[in-house]
């Protein structure tokens, strides 16, 4: 399933130094909780689980509940002690799942 | 020369004060609410770990089950009511496991008036060093009275250079928020956040 996404962090970092990786996914995170033109109750439609690894390392783990705004965004303090790829996903209801990589260069 | 004359004729700052007085009757029963509605956990710091009220098992069985639930058209009776809820405790308690909460450490960061619940920033920031010995291991976010407890939970890993971590959350109504944050060492530190909402989320139809 696609998704559209953003994900903001600096284009180089420092070794050891500390930068924020700002991540948002477009989705309307239906809480289940409103009500649809007909009085019935919209169902349930939300990202519960977001992670972020780099190679293979857990950086970042969220899970998310219906309180999360529409278009969940998330930021996170980092820092890494080398280059690698940053690997983003996403999973939620109706078996929706989406997944980024992303380059990071330190120097 | 004469002063200039006042800005407003009687009548008209009459209508201001009484303006005025809507305003704060709207906004200072919202301000007292939580703190009366939640005797102790405000102002002593320590009633959040001892102070847990006894509650029936059945709405804390209840809530877990009820958001799936709610997607049916069938079950709109137990769809749960926007009123200070002791299950804030229930829920605080599921994460941290009994264990002893301290006030401190913790930061809400969060406007105190907000115009759209839908949409609401907040950083949850907590002081303390990410030593791999000693760490932050994960940051749990509770709202008192969103029709479910938890608003977001989160787990450090070791690439996490400090414990600050920003979100957009929704809030049914004025209300206060908890942050618990899980050390490595098996301690658990809280702080609050109280939040005026004046257009709120989940009840737009």
């Amino acid at each position: 399933m696609s998704a559209r996404t953003l994900i903001d962090l600096p284009p180089r970092v420092r070794r050891g130094q500390a930068f924020e990786v700002r991540v948002s996914i477009g989705h309307p995170m239906e809480t289940g909780y409103r009500r649809g033109a007909d009085g019935a109750h919209l169902p349930r439609d939300i990202l519960s689980e977001f992670r972020c690894d780099f190679e293979g390392e857990p950086v970042f783990r969220a899970r998310l509940y219906p309180a999360i705004s529409a278009n969940p965004f998330l930021a996170f303090a980092m820092v890494a002690e080398r280059s690698g790829e940053l690997l983003f996903s996403w999973r939620g209801d109706h078996g929706f799942a989406h997944t980024e990589r992303v380059a990071l260069f330190v120097e | 020369m004469k002063p200039p004359p006042p800005s407003g004729s009687p009548p008209a700052r009459r209508v201001r004060r009484r303006l005025l007085g809507g305003v704060l009757g709207a906004v200072l029963p919202a301000v007292l609410r939580p703190a009366s509605a939640t005797p102790g956990t405000a102002a002593s710091g320590g009633a959040l770990a001892t102070g847990f009220a006894a509650e029936p098992a059945a709405v804390r069985a209840l809530q877990p089950a009820a958001v799936p639930a709610l997607g049916t058209a069938a079950a709109p009776a137990a769809v749960p009511a926007l009123e200070p809820a002791p299950s804030l405790n229930a829920a605080i308690r599921a994460f941290t496991g009994g264990a002893t909460l301290r006030p401190g450490k913790v930061l809400v960061q969060v406007a105190p008036l907000v115009d759209n619940g839908n949409t609401v920033p907040l950083s949850v920031v907590v002081d303390h060093p990410m030593r791999p010995d000693h760490h932050v291991a994960a940051i749990a976010l509770f709202s008192e009275r969103n029709p479910q407890h938890e608003v977001a939970n989160f787990q450090l890993g070791l690439c996490s250079a400090a414990a600050r971590v920003s979100t957009r959350i929704r809030l049914a109504t004025s209300q206060k928020l908890v942050a618990v944050a899980r050390l490595s060492d098996g301690a658990f530190w809280y702080g609050e956040a109280e939040v005026i909402v004046t257009l709120s989320a989940c009840i737009e139809d």
